[in-house]
């Protein structure tokens, strides 16, 4: 069964992903989903009607810890890192608006 | 004295006897480093001032008493995922070439506490998103074995560090086979744990429920030591657990009488080099010979283990990488209009083609109506597989097989077909997906001089069966394989003697005699970039 990617599937994928591709890159972008998407249907010959989906190996369940703010006021150092500050924030384009 | 030879635990002998300075074993990692560095490119910072530094600090709680471990002292090199508070990180890729983290990654702090020098960050796939060290953004790593070929990858550029001698260890992290193929590749012994023994803070992440830190060492005898110093339960990781037993140093015994081992067939079959087989086989005697009871056995469930890890570590992936927008910190865009349009330029401009790749195939499958069908499908799978080893470790107390189904390819073969790529991760993968710890072992040559390594994967938390079978191989052949790398520069090997360099009249001129040396001599190599889409 091969698996077909429209141009709409394309474009939604660069949406959530955040992506911007130019003509050629998207089409490149369809053939590889393509074949990667054929090799991965080989899934499908497993029976998997009797086992839940597994995200974790262990049993580990609902580590919590007290909501208490520990690694406390290093702002200067977060800042330190801006693409571009304003004062203490980070500046980006405009959100709202 | 040549240090560069010496075991991570022989120099830390060493240096505890006071007949070695720290300062001195930096010194000759550096210049090694600098020597070879134009030709093999495993660092992507080389912090020469840090480290000196550090030498310095480290000097004096030695001299205190403070510190008495066997690791004080003596140099490493992170892979350059692991974050280290004011020191470039950047996984290898152009969105993070400028970052420097607030804080430094637990597995690092507690090598640092047990007074490890940081030598530098290694290279990397951009992201671990590789199996060559070729999709990083600064140029491909050269295996010391043969610069013609790939370290492997992702932690490529540690294992190479590791095999030139420009350091003594290195840490590396696993999401589908990166500490153990390139391991593999290099002639070095290196481990995954099993998840959730090392903490994961601090990792950039990649594939969250699959990646694990581990150690990339000359010996067995390291790997453990460097083990103990990192595991831990840490409340800052979530998914990090408590594990009754530390002192995986205590499985440094010889005797393997009575070790059930089984050897997959689907691991011996169709897709193997005959040359890997052979050393594989020839390793399997060797540890019956020593007692063991070694019998080939049916895995199951091989072939689907590689479409269920790319949907998982890709969907995975595709998440984790969502943070970087060019908001924060990293790389943003030159030119933007509105946020929207800043977020697509920077990650478009940032990411390589591989990253790209994988985010836009994980994007998709978690997309609503392809959810069930692709991501639970992967999860159901992984499930699958699990159930499949806790079956054979009904058996077995170790499972052997080979970590990759070839050595070391060549430079500039493998980007162009992605899928065939991914089909060289078959036996490593399956034990990210059960949250194994699996290890490669050096156990042989091809004819090309290519280092062949063995998987040995254990039962969840069972590191210490993993380390005396190892160390049991280890005994039974006398380290035959674990040799370092002979660096061949244009007709000259590199001179690894920490003497000959200090002696020869200036490093400078050494460097620049080899670096004119191999542009004239060797044939011109076109590493692909991994950057176009």
């Amino acid at each position: 069964m091969a698996n077909k990617i429209s141009d709409e599937t394309i474009e939604h994928v660069g949406i959530l992903a955040k992506l911007e591709l130019s003509g050629e890159e998207k089409e490149a972008a369809k053939a590889d989903m393509e074949r990667m998407l054929d090799y991965i249907d080989t899934l499908n010959e497993l029976d998997t009607s009797e086992v839940e989906p597994m995200s974790h190996v262990f049993p580990v369940h609902n580590v919590f810890r007290e909501d208490v703010v520990t690694n406390g006021d290093n702002q200067e150092q977060t800042l330190a890192n801006a693409p571009l500050r304003k004062e203490d924030s980070f500046e980006v384009p405009k959100t709202i608006g | 004295m040549d240090l560069l030879h010496l075991t991570a635990a022989e120099l830390g002998r060493k240096i505890k006897n006071r007949e070695v300075a720290v300062t001195e074993a930096v010194k000759a990692a550096l210049a090694r480093a600098k020597e070879l560095e134009p030709e093999i490119n495993s660092y992507v910072t080389l912090d020469e001032a840090g480290a000196l530094a550090q030498a310095e600090a480290v000097q004096e709680r030695i001299d205190s008493g403070e510190l008495r471990g066997p690791l004080a002292g003596v140099p490493a090199a992170i892979k350059d995922n692991l974050c280290m508070e004011g020191q470039l990180t950047t996984c290898s890729s152009k969105i993070l070439s400028n970052f420097r983290p607030v804080f430094t990654a637990e597995a690092v702090k507690k090598l640092q506490k047990a007074g490890a020098v940081i030598l530098g960050k290694t290279n990397m796939d951009e992201f671990a998103m590789g199996s060559t060290t070729e999709t990083s953004y600064y140029g491909p790593t050269k295996n010391p074995h043969n610069l013609m070929h790939v370290p492997g990858g992702s932690s490529g550029g540690s294992c190479a560090a590791v095999a030139a001698q420009e350091c003594w260890y290195a840490l590396g992290s696993d999401t589908g086979g990166s500490i153990r193929q390139p391991s593999s590749f290099c002639g070095l012994v290196g481990l995954k744990p099993t998840y959730g023994t090392v903490s994961r803070f601090g990792l950039i992440a990649y594939g969250s429920s699959l990646d694990q830190i581990g150690p990339v060492a000359k010996d067995v005898s390291d790997c453990a030591v460097i083990l103990e110093a990192i595991a831990s339960h840490d409340a800052k990781d979530s998914t990090s657990v408590q594990r009754k037993d530390y002192d995986f140093t205590s499985a440094l015994v010889c005797g393997v009488k009575g070790m059930k081992i089984g050897i997959p067939k689907d691991y011996m079959g169709e897709g193997l080099d005959p040359e890997v087989a052979d050393a594989i086989w020839k390793a399997a005697r060797v540890l019956e010979e020593q007692g063991a009871v070694i019998e080939e056995f049916d895995l199951s469930l091989v072939k689907y283990a590689i479409p269920a890890y790319y949907v998982i570590a890709s969907a995975e992936a595709s998440s984790n990488l969502e943070r970087f927008d060019g908001v924060k910190y990293g790389y943003r865009t030159a030119e933007y209009d509105g946020l929207h349009n800043m977020y697509k330029k920077t990650r478009s401009e940032g990411f390589g083609a591989e990253v790209k790749r994988r985010i836009m195939l994980g994007s998709f499958v978690l997309s609503s109506g392809y959810y069930d069908a692709y991501y639970l499908k992967a999860l159901r799978t992984k499930a699958l597989i699990k159930q499949a080893f806790d079956r054979a470790f009904e058996t077995y107390d170790l499972i052997l097989g080979p970590a990759a189904p070839t050595t070391a390819p060549e430079l500039g073969k493998s980007l162009q077909d992605p899928l065939k790529m991914y089909l060289g991760d078959i036996y490593t993968i399956s034990v990210n997906l059960a949250g194994l710890p699996g290890m490669s072992v050096p156990v042989g040559r091809d004819s090309k001089g290519l280092p062949v390594g063995m998987q040995l994967i254990g039962n969840s938390f069972q590191e210490k069966t993993l380390i005396r079978a190892a160390y049991t191989y280890e005994c039974a052949t006398e380290k035959q394989y674990e040799v370092p790398a002979e660096v061949r520069i244009g007709a000259r090997i590199a001179a690894d003697r920490a003497g000959d360099l200090r002696g020869s009249g200036g490093q400078t001129g050494d460097a620049g005699s080899l670096a004119s040396q191999a542009k004239t001599e060797l044939p011109e190599v076109q590493p692909k970039s991994g950057r176009e889409a």
